[in-house]
């Protein structure tokens, strides 16, 4: 009844809010335009021959000539692979240590009647307003014999405060019973863990392990300095070689390859497509999840 | 004679509470060990190499056998007298401060378009479509920026089709905070408006009942009623960011800049990388740890500022 009435009032709307609305809904809709615009001129881009990317620059509503030459020569470029190798091992061994660490700081920092947990706790929240910085952090990376390797990579991100934060917030809303009672049964801390938290919070899990599995394949920075070796630069470094440095990185591969000027336009558009895919690929499943996460970081701050 | 046996019976009653807390929570002491040994390792330990800021660090020589400044604030003096200091401190608080005041409102003002809109699917769309630019990685965003700006790139040939002349963006200095802040509110738009929607969908629906029948409309429901409702949440971000205002987002610059736009576009971050990671010449590390810990400081100094400000004028604060 209630409802009708009120559904009742919103249908008396007057000249001054359908205005209102009517503006609303055209800069939101522009606002769509000219996010979608980029990423729909790229993946053209991609598709067309380089030959009319040179002579038709400007504004591209589709691909022309579709070809598929860009990509094949990106997928067959030996630094790309070897990028996506090396992202592929970084992440695969990153992410369990990741969500390890991430649960056992958690689960922690959620707990009562910890005799040391306030100075514990004082230490891993300190790390997030106060830091060593670029090179210090760089030369105790050299000083740990980690320079040149991929472990620099996976070991200084092992765990991020912020999301041991949420991660807490997800293991307090677990009901006390539940552990208590696991507790009377002679259950461990650690079985407690696996065997009764994990199982409530696996939505959680999947948020962290989205947030930890996009950072690692973004990043780029902490490879540009800790590597030295190209063949062991992640996807996004090679990226950052073919679109923006006009680094040495690519010119022993190009110039044995005269195909690369007959696509090297295109195969800059082919590459972005090929990395960000596997990205929005999965986003539009995840986004929920996503979105869960970023409330549950909100409500503590 | 009596504090002894009173300092006697409370050690006592403190062994006794150890032993009790060891038997309840060794476990929880077990899982803490591996956090803890990555802190000591990848968080403190670099902490203690910030020393490096306060010696003449040569990398043959490790950070204990460096030898100390002469004198201990060599490298902060040898900063500020630095000629590119106001440059590099000017460009930070410009590029800063433009992004805050255009970025900052920006998803305040979307999370409150997209909730008045009353059709489910086209919000739902809009929600969709804006959040996805936030996962297109820096690389490959600056990638579309750095061909889209080109000579003969997308800017310049809307440019053109309106009467103005064809030129590489990137390369002109006059362009450089333009490109860095629009493009920094098109890639994070949505996704910062995420956590504003979501405190707009705690306000209390009957003060919009009660507004209606006083006779507000939505313009004046949306000033009175809904920006007050998200002033919480909005002091909190504004907070957390200000904390932030010397961390100018360093890794797009340094993909974005060129030594034609160091003027307006070098910053603190990337005048200490180069200093660290020169093309040709030797590294400077200890003053670009003197540089990267005064601008840690300035950002503790700000967070601390505004929290105390909002705490005294909103009453909400972080601490």
């Amino acid at each position: 009844m209630n409802e009708k009435l009120m559904k009742a009032k919103n249908r008396k709307i007057s000249l001054g809010d359908k205005i209102f609305s009517i503006v609303n809904v055209t800069v939101l809709i522009l606002l769509c335009l000219i996010t979608i615009y980029p990423i729909w001129y790229v993946v053209c881009a991609s598709f067309t021959e380089n030959t009319y990317l040179v002579s038709n620059p400007g504004l591209l509503l589709r691909p022309h000539g579709f070809t598929l030459g860009a990509y094949k020569m990106a997928l067959t470029h030996p630094l790309l692979l070897s990028g996506y190798r090396n992202i592929l091992i970084v992440m695969c061994v990153s992410l369990p240590i990741n969500i390890l660490l991430t649960l056992f700081a958690g689960y922690f920092m959620a707990s009562k009647k910890v005799l040391f947990k306030p100075i514990i706790q004082f230490l891993i929240l300190f790390t997030m307003f106060f830091s060593g910085g670029m090179i210090p952090m760089y030369l105790n990376i050299r000083g740990l014999g980690l320079y040149n390797s991929l472990w620099s990579l996976i070991l200084p991100g092992a765990m991020s405060v912020y999301n041991a934060i949420i991660c807490r917030t997800a293991v307090e809303a677990v009901p006390e019973s539940l552990t208590e009672s696991a507790y009377i049964d002679g259950a461990n801390d650690l079985v407690i863990l696996f065997r009764i938290i994990v199982p409530l919070v696996k939505p959680t899990i999947a948020v962290l392990l989205l947030y930890y599995g996009v950072g690692h394949w973004n990043s780029w920075f902490n490879a540009s300095i800790y590597l030295r070796d190209n063949d062991k630069l992640p996807i996004q470094n090679i990226m950052r070689a073919i679109l923006i440095a006009n680094s040495n990185v690519l010119n022993s591969a190009a110039a044995e390859n005269d195909r690369a000027n007959q696509f090297a336009e295109a195969i800059k558009y082919s590459t972005i497509v090929l990395t960000t895919l596997p990205v929005l690929c999965i986003y539009p499943f995840v986004q929920k999840y996503f979105v869960k996460g970023v409330m549950i970081g909100a409500v503590k701050g | 004679m009596k504090a002894d046996s009173v300092n006697k019976k409370n050690s006592q009653v403190l062994g006794k509470r150890l032993v009790r807390d060891w038997n309840l929570n060794k476990w929880k002491y077990a899982m803490i060990v591996p956090v803890l040994i990555y802190l000591a390792f990848f968080c403190y330990k670099p902490m203690y190499g910030l020393i490096v800021a306060f010696k003449d660090y040569k990398l043959t020589r490790g950070i204990g056998g460096s030898g100390w400044a002469d004198p201990w604030y060599k490298w902060f003096a040898s900063f500020v007298s630095d000629p590119y200091f106001p440059r590099v401190l000017k460009n930070t608080f410009l590029i800063s401060a433009l992004t805050i005041l255009f970025g900052f409102p920006a998803p305040i003002l979307l999370a409150l378009l997209i909730n008045e809109v009353r059709n489910g699917i086209f919000k739902r769309m809009v929600q969709t479509i804006t959040y996805m630019p936030y996962f297109i990685s820096l690389v490959v965003m600056c990638g579309i920026i750095n061909v889209f700006c080109k000579q003969d790139g997308l800017f310049s040939q809307i440019a053109v089709l309106f009467g103005g002349a064809a030129q590489n963006y990137l390369a002109n200095p006059k362009y450089f905070r333009t490109v860095y802040v629009l493009s920094d509110i098109w890639q994070k738009i949505g996704w910062d408006s995420i956590i504003y929607l979501a405190a707009l969908a705690g306000i209390d629906q009957e003060q919009y009942e009660a507004a209606r029948v006083d006779g507000a409309n939505r313009f004046r429901q949306m000033v009175y009623i809904t920006l007050p409702g998200l002033m919480p949440t909005i002091m909190i971000l504004f907070i957390l960011r200000m904390g932030n205002i010397l961390n100018v987002g360093y890794e797009k610059i340094l993909l974005l800049y060129n030594a034609s736009t160091y003027e307006v576009a070098d910053v603190i971050s990337t005048y200490t990388y180069r200093l660290s990671f020169p093309a040709s010449g030797t590294p400077m590390y200890s003053k670009s740890t003197a540089i990267g810990l005064f601008n840690t400081l300035v950002n503790v100094f700000f967070l601390l500022v505004t929290n105390a400000i909002s705490k005294k004028s909103t009453k909400s604060g972080l601490f």
